[in-house]
């Protein structure tokens, strides 16, 4: 399906040594998608495990060693390798097309980001292979990884795991803001940014300033493990507690760094099948805002339990209830844009939203449950919680994404993915999550903790929990549905045109799917809906050159044509960077001297990447340089 | 969506009829900060029902307006102003706001009498949690010693009992949904909690922290029980065990492996690593709510702990079978 008008400044060489020196954002991106998938696939192979072995009281299909390994495994799969990269990967794909660029600013990081990526997958999956599995959860709480308790190398490969895939999601998110806040096309200001970037971009945001804290506390507890710091060591002067805060600190951002580019998904799929501009985008914006910082300052709440101050406590619950409200406002505004809607196309990518908003809300109204931290006694390390994150995870973002997947598949792939098949495995999803999630709740309500691997018969608790397990199992065989409709409609279905959906935003018109260059002209902003806005014919700037890659850059806030920028070309270069980060990283779970001697192949690498290869510019005023 | 329908009626029945009792449930209080606990839970679900109910409602009616409007080949509306939708977002806000603030308000006041009910504390019991099972430690009130038990917390009935929690490894958390709600056992750290239970009975906690293999086997029984008979139980506890003994049992136990770990207080037995065995028989469970207590459990745990509990910090001991015979024989004597 390759587009006949290609440009051969920006076509990728053929072959392996095209597929490893790319810089195509697209390609990446695809790549990531890819990747995400599968990975969710083998988690979800492993919670299928995990709720057979809970189906009934006393079974024994695990020991307490698989169950801790297979729990561990699938949450720290699910948040490092699917859920934040999946978010990023889609805005890589999406952000250019969306602003009519023909790539994202810095092309050789989204590059040397995946490989990254790809690192950590390997770091945790190729150990487990060889049964050295993490088996402390996906939060690994010093002391209990610590080294007086967690000998051997498991904790440090789910430690090691972690920084492989926050340095390339910290790539990533660099490599996004920038180029939403320095690549809009000409009169796209802030104040008309699609709402898919405006939650990019604050998620990007948040990632950059999240993200650190979990790199931190990995790296100190390493350091613990292996050269004897006593960070979490209270024999040695440390504090237990100072894991959990840095952790947190982290961890509940994250959540929103999940869930914001999801409200993007939904507001552009809203806007689109309601054919009509999101209501209330202003509060939309503001409400984004507030989320995004708000979200900065509610770690506590996943501490209620550990004893801190209880004005303290209170204070983090006001914060933690206080988030609903944005959350709220955003919830109204889909909704009154599908009421003031012209006329609604029950395609699957609407479905899937309204699965969304029916899950999602009962995950939020559960978040305020245990927002409350004297309730949250109560509530905390039980099923409830299992039941709240996964509403809120799954229901708030996993739905969405599925949504979006089937929205812009067609722009992707050239081909629409059959409807038919989507709406089963939709049905099959939605039914089979909330028969299995919502016991879930009630199962943390009559007393049963996370974490265990066994219960017996005189809890009562055998039935809802076999009913979790019928119900994971039918959500597993919508997803098994899911990924084979879009396998075979890329070879069967319907060929898709630029815009089969009627869209608003720009990436609907360039061909579906975008030759390498994405678009041949720049394109004019002048509202919120360009293709709307302009029937009769989108206005375009012309003049970017076709024989060398160039891209636009504009001004942040208005969005002002400011100069033409040279875009890096495929570069085998990040591949090899990515390699010698991970021979360091790998390195540094066995001896301190691999971060000293890494460094050096690490060095070589970027210098060669960033090797110039233009004359040094002359500065200083016209003429300065005396005849 | 009729199935979610459906299993929200069932809770809030559940609620109603004060069903769902079990010695291992926030929904059945037998203490007063439990109770509060529900009631405040009860508040949150019909502020968030109702909530719920309202996006519903505004969700399916605009599904059914708007595809009324169907039309296949209408173009977009560009510039749309409905007042109307203005109003209800200020409307839904002022209500999403106020429903908050009332829970909040709730969540504070309830926090507000539990931290009194705190200061009420009158017996104070140290708790500590051990991978994988509970030391617990009353002061003796006619000789001011320390009396150890394992596994099995008894609670004077209307009165408030200040829990002391700490650790003696990694983190645990410390939670008996019937009386009150949980609280971390954190390494370094001096922990309370406060329990004020108002119904004598038979009640579970189990440990809510992973903590390592047998997380899910680290239990303790707590019986709630009339002050008198509380008083009479600590006295007997107070007692070393009765002196003698099968001298075959005694070879093992008092003067063999078992003493390396455990306490039998009045005998030769004075580890400190293990759970205090003076009153073993006494107890309704072993192995911190594994088995339960009986002669028979008794002699599978001390021959195959690890099959019964992987993982467990007790090894096996070899016997022969007279030997097992005599052990569980005298354990079972350690009324």
């Amino acid at each position: 399906m390759s587009p006949d008008n290609t440009l051969p400044a920006w076509t990728d060489p053929p072959g392996l040594w095209g597929f490893l020196t790319t810089v195509d954002h697209k390609r990446i991106a695809a790549r990531y998608v890819v990747t995400t998938i599968a990975m969710m696939f083998l988690a979800g192979m492993l919670a299928l495990d995990m709720r057979l072995q809970l189906s009934g009281p006393d079974m024994g299909r695990m020991g307490p060693q698989e169950y801790n390994e297979s729990f561990s495994l699938h949450g720290s799969t699910m948040m490092f390798l699917v859920a934040v990269p999946v978010m990023e990967a889609m805005g890589l794909w999406l952000v250019p097309l969306m602003l009519g660029q023909r790539n994202v600013a810095f092309p050789r990081l989204s590059a040397f980001s995946y490989w990254l990526y790809l690192g950590g997958i390997l770091m945790l999956w190729v150990p487990h292979a060889l049964g050295i599995t993490p088996d402390l959860g996906w939060f690994e709480y010093a002391p209990l990884s610590g080294p007086a308790y967690s000998p051997g190398h498991r904790a440090d490969i789910w430690a090691q795991m972690i920084t492989f895939t926050e340095v390339a999601a910290l790539a990533a998110s660099v490599n996004l803001a920038a180029t939403i806040l320095k690549m809009r096309p000409p009169g796209m200001s802030l104040a008309r940014m699609p709402m898919f970037l405006w939650a990019m971009l604050i998620a990007s945001l948040m990632t950059i300033f999240a993200l650190p804290a979990v790199m931190l506390v990995t790296s100190m507890l390493i350091a613990d493990r292996m050269v004897s710091t006593h960070f979490f060591n209270v024999a040695g002067g440390g504090d237990p507690l100072l894991f959990q805060h840095l952790f947190w600190f982290f961890g509940h951002p994250e959540v929103y760094i999940i869930f914001i580019p999801a409200v993007g998904f939904v507001s552009s799929i809203v806007e689109t099948f309601a054919r009509r501009p999101l209501f209330g985008y202003r509060f939309m914006v503001l409400a984004l805002v507030a989320i995004g910082v708000l979200a900065f300052g509610l770690w506590v709440h996943h501490m209620f339990a550990v004893g801190l101050p209880r004005i303290g406590n209170a204070f983090y619950t006001a914060a933690s209830m206080l988030i609903a409200l944005p959350a709220g406002i955003q919830i109204f505004c889909w909704i009154a844009t599908l009421w003031d809607g012209r006329g609604i196309r029950f395609a699957t990518p609407l479905l899937w939203v309204i699965g969304f908003i029916i899950t999602f809300v009962i995950g939020g109204l559960t978040g305020v449950m245990a927002a409350a931290a004297p309730l949250d006694l109560q509530l905390t390390d039980t099923y409830f919680i299992v039941a709240h994150f996964h509403y809120v995870l799954v229901g708030g973002a996993m739905f969405p994404l599925f949504g979006a997947f089937a929205y812009w598949y067609p722009k992707a792939t050239g081909r629409l993915m059959s409807e038919r098949w989507g709406k089963i495995a939709f049905a099959l999803i939605f039914g089979g999550f909330n028969l299995g999630f919502f016991p879930m709740h009630l199962l943390g309500l009559m007393g049963m903790p996370r974490r265990i691997y066994t219960y017996g018969p005189e809890m009562g608790w055998g039935t809802l929990n076999l009913v979790a397990t019928i119900g994971v199992a039918i959500a597993i065989l919508g997803g098994v549905i899911f990924v084979a409709n879009a396998w075979i409609s890329y070879w069967r279905g319907r060929p898709a045109g630029a815009d089969p959906w009627g869209g608003p935003t720009l990436e609907w018109a360039t061909s579906s799917p975008p030759p390498p260059h994405n678009f041949d002209w720049v394109p004019v902003v002048e509202g919120f809906t360009p293709l709307w806005d302009a029937p009769e014919g989108l206005p375009v700037m012309t003049g970017l050159p076709e024989d060398r890659r160039k891209v636009m850059i504009t001004s942040a806030s208005t969005a002002t044509a400011e100069y033409l920028q040279g875009s890096p070309g495929p570069s085998i270069w990040p591949l090899i960077a990515g390699l010698a980060v991970s021979v360091m990283f790998v390195g540094s779970i066995f001896t301190p001297w691999a971060v000293a001697i890494g460094a050096v192949p690490i060095g070589a690498a970027l210098t060669a990447w960033f090797w110039p290869k233009r004359k040094r510019a002359t500065t200083g005023p016209l003429g300065g340089r005396p005849a | 969506m009729g199935r979610t329908a459906a299993m929200i009626r069932t809770l809030f029945l559940c609620f109603l009829l004060g069903g769902c009792a079990g010695v291992q449930t926030p929904l059945d209080p037998a203490g007063l900060q439990s109770a509060q606990l529900l009631s405040l839970f009860g508040l949150m679900l019909w502020v968030c029902g109702v909530a719920y109910v309202l996006v519903l409602g505004f969700l399916g009616w605009s599904l059914w307006r708007a595809r009324r409007r169907i039309a296949a080949e209408t173009a977009p509306e560009v510039n749309p102003v409905h007042r109307g939708l203005s109003r209800g977002l200020w409307g839904w806000t002022a209500f999403v706001a106020t429903g908050l603030l009332l829970l909040a308000i709730a969540s504070f006041l309830t926090d507000w009498t539990l931290a009194r009910a705190e200061r009420r504390g009158a017996i104070e019991v140290s708790v500590t949690g051990h991978q994988w099972w509970w030391r617990i430690q009353y002061r003796d009130p006619a000789s001011g010693q320390w009396i150890e038990t394992a596994n099995e917390l008894h609670l004077p009935q209307d009165r408030t009992t200040l829990i002391r929690l700490g650790a003696a490894d990694v983190i645990h958390s410390f939670w008996i949904p019937n009386v009150a709600g949980k609280m971390d056992v954190i390494p370094g750290r001096a922990n309370q909690l406060a329990l004020t239970p108002r119904r004598a009975g038979w009640f579970r906690g189990q440990c809510a922290e992973f903590c390592g293999p047998q997380h899910a086997h680290m239990a303790l029984d707590v019986k709630v029980e009339s002050p008198a008979e509380f008083t009479a139980w600590l006295a007997a506890q107070a007692k070393p065990a009765a002196a003698g003994g099968d001298p075959t049992a005694l070879a093992v136990v008092t003067a063999g492996p078992c003493a390396a770990c455990h306490m039998i207080r009045g005998t030769d037995a004075k580890g400190r690593v293990g759970p205090d065995l003076t009153h073993l028989a006494s107890r309704r469970s072993l192995a911190a709510g594994t088995l339960p207590m009986s002669r028979g459990a008794v002699q599978g745990w001390v021959a195959q702990p690890r099959a019964i509990k992987p993982g467990t910090m007790m090894p096996p001991v070899p016997l022969s079978g007279p030997q097992a015979d005599a052990v569980s024989r005298y354990l079972m004597a350690l009324k």
